[in-house]
């Protein structure tokens, strides 16, 4: 366990370096932020139909999107890529750790580092002058979290099955690529999962993906009701655990071909 | 005239060099193209997806929101393709490479606009096109041979003042080593920002895209025109149709300011 | 009318200074202090056309940065500079059009591309009529032997094979003055050869005024009379080579094959004797003693089968003026 913790401490204290760039990425975010939010404002404000969310809650939305959006499975781990690339991912082999691990303890520490040091000061500011709203009750609160952890389990075996994919080097990278999108649309990071049609909603509540954004912060605003909890936990543990297997048993495989390759 | 038509002919020489280079890696190239028209096609699903709720943001209906995304993103990425150098400039100044530049007798700009003809960014080149040509189709607008060369003219102008947004990053680079990501702010977010129509913002943000970033005014005001309009904020149809001057102007501007760059290594030593 | 002409020439760098450790850096980020470097220090000389010259001095005496200042890259502080009649820096491309310029450490090529096509992309950089392009291209890959090498790329040549091709390339402009700095550093006495051959003959059959940097003396001695000798910043010496090197050292070697190898060679007035195996190295001061009595001393107490008389090694004579100019002793 320790081997992991070290992981996490000095990823942190690099990113606390580059505190010039955390700043400009903060900055960016708010800028972006703040055209969607005047994009939805815009919507509603010529809308003739009531809507699937009230315009509140999408702005929270919109916040919390900008705030954890380092927790979004969208890239792979780049040290993991140039490690494939140089082929000294072979090495890797012989260290006496479980490789798979290793990745995903990578994984959360890319998530949770960078996260937390954009999320506190824009919730911070957004909440206090932007209308990011304070979640709908004392138990929407703690759901939130709690599917927030889910969230990012769940998202870092996603980012393992993209480091994975990548031993298959030229279509991985491809594959890679496209994956991203659809993490990135079907995740409800893009546009608010509701607000898609009515007949993709089922499509949309099987798939994995709604577990990172979409479950968690609409959570958090209270129209995912607190009682239904369970079910989204056991949506998330399920996917991850479908993810973690098969994440594995690829990189079995992958690794396998990559020897016999002579890598 | 003749100057030019000489530095255009280098230019494209330098680019198909570099195009053949990259077309020997074709699969990989076909996968990653794939992938970018997809992340950037995402924000127009956004679009799609949202217009299927909404009849209109700000009196714009879909296929006139369409159209100023896919003259934004066609300029952009036209822009973003071609000035691959300034990109990687920072990089070039590090390790000691701008001397050769130098030690060539042409302007350092050019040679830099002639670097590394990326086709990766083809993906959202693609994109923007097909919305594009969609938009104009379903618009309902006569295509007439002004109008078309009015459209040109104003990818041209939005280009230009992308380029310029890119040449303006790069000169940075002579004055200090950090890669100021707030500059992708006006970059990226720029064209994010355009993809919809200029009053549904307020109005310190309308005027920071007309007069300080003009972004807005190379874009939002030629599709006025094209599409026959009426504007809420008043301008006149002149000024809608000589907005992408302002595109070629701010790209002049910032060449200048490159040159100061240029001056500033000389006298400093690199 | 000279074809270079320096006059006073001064540049100064401010140099930040890095603190190190974390604080240092927090330090920097509330104002940097500086060091000042005096690069040049009212340099002046000057070049006719059709001259070799050799410009040496230690690391970091200014040479570079002089080069930089003659081809226009660099802005000094003050002094005059006319390249052929231009002002360098302030006539940026007109100036580069007539020169060339090979950096031993940084290539000219594209790394990526056929060493052919580097050879096309420069014609079109700088302009060169087509007729006159192919004839000189197709000399120079004659003359510096390129032709099996034309269709790989730039990285994957030798060095030997690619400063043949940097040669090429800085002269298929036909410039007026090529500036060559560390030409052969790093070649193979092959290679090396080659290069001081094909520099001597281009100077002295085309005119070509050359301005050679080097820390190699072989170079120099082979191919330069004229020497600029440069150290912190200031010019020290201008003139014939074996007037520098007869300044710091006129110390000379006899080399005796001996009969009997092991035969106790020595003489009162040797500064230093060395032996390997039968061939015994003295050496000595003309001043004090001359050659011909020192071979007539030693060939009288013992049998010589060989001998020979030579200068110590230039090399030695430079480390010697160096280690004498960073001490103030020279």
């Amino acid at each position: 366990m320790g081997a992991y913790s070290a992981i996490w401490t000095a990823r942190f204290r690099t990113l606390i370096q580059y505190r010039a760039a955390a700043f400009g990425g903060l900055v960016t975010q708010f800028f972006f932020g703040f055209i969607y939010v005047m994009v939805y404002e815009a919507f509603y404000a010529s809308a003739t139909t009531g809507q699937p969310i009230a315009l509140s809650h999408v702005i929270t939305l919109v916040w919390l999107g900008q705030a954890l959006l380092g927790m979004l499975p969208w890239n792979v781990d780049p040290e993991v890529k140039a490690m494939v690339r140089s082929g000294s991912v072979s090495y890797e082999l012989l260290r006496p750790v479980d490789l798979y691990g290793f990745w995903y303890a990578r994984a959360l520490a890319q998530r949770t580092a960078p996260t937390l040091l954009r999320a506190v000061p824009l919730v911070i500011v957004c909440g206090l002058f932007f209308g990011l709203r304070p979640p709908a009750s004392a138990a929407s609160a703690g759901a939130f979290a709690a599917a927030l952890l889910g969230s990012l389990l769940l998202g870092c075996a996603i980012t393992v099955l993209f480091d994975v994919t990548l031993l298959w080097t030229v279509s991985g990278e491809g594959i890679v690529s496209i994956a991203t999108s659809l993490v990135v649309v079907l995740s409800g990071m893009n546009v608010p999962l509701p607000f898609f049609p009515d007949w993709l909603q089922p499509v949309l509540r099987a798939l994995p993906f709604r577990g990172l954004i979409d479950t968690p912060f609409r959570l958090y605003t209270g129209d995912i009701p607190p009682s239904d909890l369970p079910w989204m936990l056991l949506h998330q543990a399920a996917w991850t655990a479908l993810l973690v297997v098969a994440g594995r048993l690829l990189m079995k495989r992958g690794l396998r071909r990559l020897s016999v390759q002579g890598g | 005239m003749k100057r030019f038509l000489d530095a255009f002919r280098l230019l494209v020489r330098y680019q198909g060099i570099s195009i053949r280079g990259q077309m020997q890696y074709k699969a990989s190239f076909l996968l990653m193209s794939a992938g970018t028209f997809l992340i950037t096609g995402v924000e127009f699903l956004a679009i799609l997806v949202l217009f299927g709720r909404f009849d209109a943001i700000a009196g714009w209906r879909l296929p006139e929101v369409a159209f100023l995304y896919g003259l934004v993103n066609v300029a952009f990425s036209l822009a973003d393709t071609f000035s691959r150098g300034f990109c990687v400039f920072a990089g070039m100044l590090k390790s000691g490479d701008f001397d050769r530049l130098l030690l060539r007798p042409r302007s350092t700009a050019l040679q830099l606009a002639g670097q590394e003809l990326t086709m990766r960014r083809a993906g959202r080149l693609t994109q923007g096109l097909a919305v594009l040509l969609w938009s104009a189709a379903n618009l309902g607008v006569a295509w007439s041979l002004g109008k078309t060369a009015l459209l040109l003219l104003a990818i041209l102008g939005c280009c230009s003042l992308f380029y310029g947004i890119f040449v303006l990053q790069a000169t940075l680079a002579f004055w200090t080593t950090e890669t100021l990501e707030i500059v992708n702010c006006v970059s990226y977010g720029g064209v994010f920002a355009m993809q919809y129509p200029l009053p549904i913002y307020q109005a310190w943000f309308r005027r920071f895209l007309t007069f300080v970033v003009p972004i807005g005014t190379v874009a939002y005001f030629p599709a006025l025109a094209l599409m026959g309009k009426a504007d809420p904020l008043g301008s006149p149809l002149a000024f809608q149709v000589c907005a992408p001057l302002i595109g070629a102007a701010f790209l002049a501007m910032a060449l200048q300011v490159w040159k100061l760059g240029v001056r500033r290594y000389q006298s400093a030593g690199g | 009318m000279p074809q270079i002409v320096v006059e006073n020439l001064v540049k100064t760098y401010r140099v930040a200074e890095r603190k190190r450790g974390t604080w240092g850096a927090v330090k920097g980020l509330f104002g940097r202090r500086y060091r000042t470097v005096h690069a040049l220090n009212e340099v002046s000389f000057t070049m006719e056309s059709g001259e070799l010259v050799g410009y040496i001095g230690p690391n970091g005496a200014g040479k570079s940065t002089t080069v930089k200042i003659l081809a226009g890259i660099l802005v000094p502080d003050s002094g005059r500079v006319e390249v052929m009649g231009r002002v360098p820096w302030k006539e940026r491309i007109e100036t580069v059009r007539r020169i060339g310029v090979v950096f031993g450490q940084k290539t000219q090529l594209w790394w990526d591309l056929p060493v052919g096509e580097s050879f096309d992309l420069l014609r079109d950089i700088y302009k060169v009529p087509r007729g006159e392009h192919k004839r000189t291209r197709e000399e120079l890959i004659v003359l510096l032997e390129l032709e099996s090498f034309l269709d790989v790329p730039v990285r994957q040549l030798s060095l030997g094979q690619r400063m043949r091709c940097e040669l090429a390339a800085s002269l298929i402009h036909s410039p007026d003055l090529l500036y060559l700095d560390e030409p052969t550093i790093g070649l193979d006495a092959v290679s090396k050869l080659a290069v001081r051959d094909f520099v001597r003959r281009r100077n002295r059959e085309r005119g070509i005024t050359m301005i050679l940097t080097t820390h190699d003396m072989d170079d120099i001695e082979a191919l330069c009379t004229r020497v600029v000798l440069i150290h912190q910043g200031r010019l020290l010496f201008d003139g014939r080579f074996e007037d520098l090197c007869a300044r710091v050292s006129r110390e000379r070697v006899l080399t005796v094959d001996l009969a009997e190898p092991d035969a106790a060679v020595g003489d009162p007035d040797a500064i230093s004797v060395t032996r390997t195996g039968h061939r015994v190295s003295l050496r000595f001061d003309p001043g004090r003693v001359s050659a011909a009595e020192l071979i007539r001393r030693v060939t009288a107490r013992w049998t010589v089968n060989d001998l020979v008389v030579e200068s110590i090694p230039v090399e030695e004579t430079v480390a010697k003026l160096y280690r004498g100019l960073s001490d103030g002793s020279l």
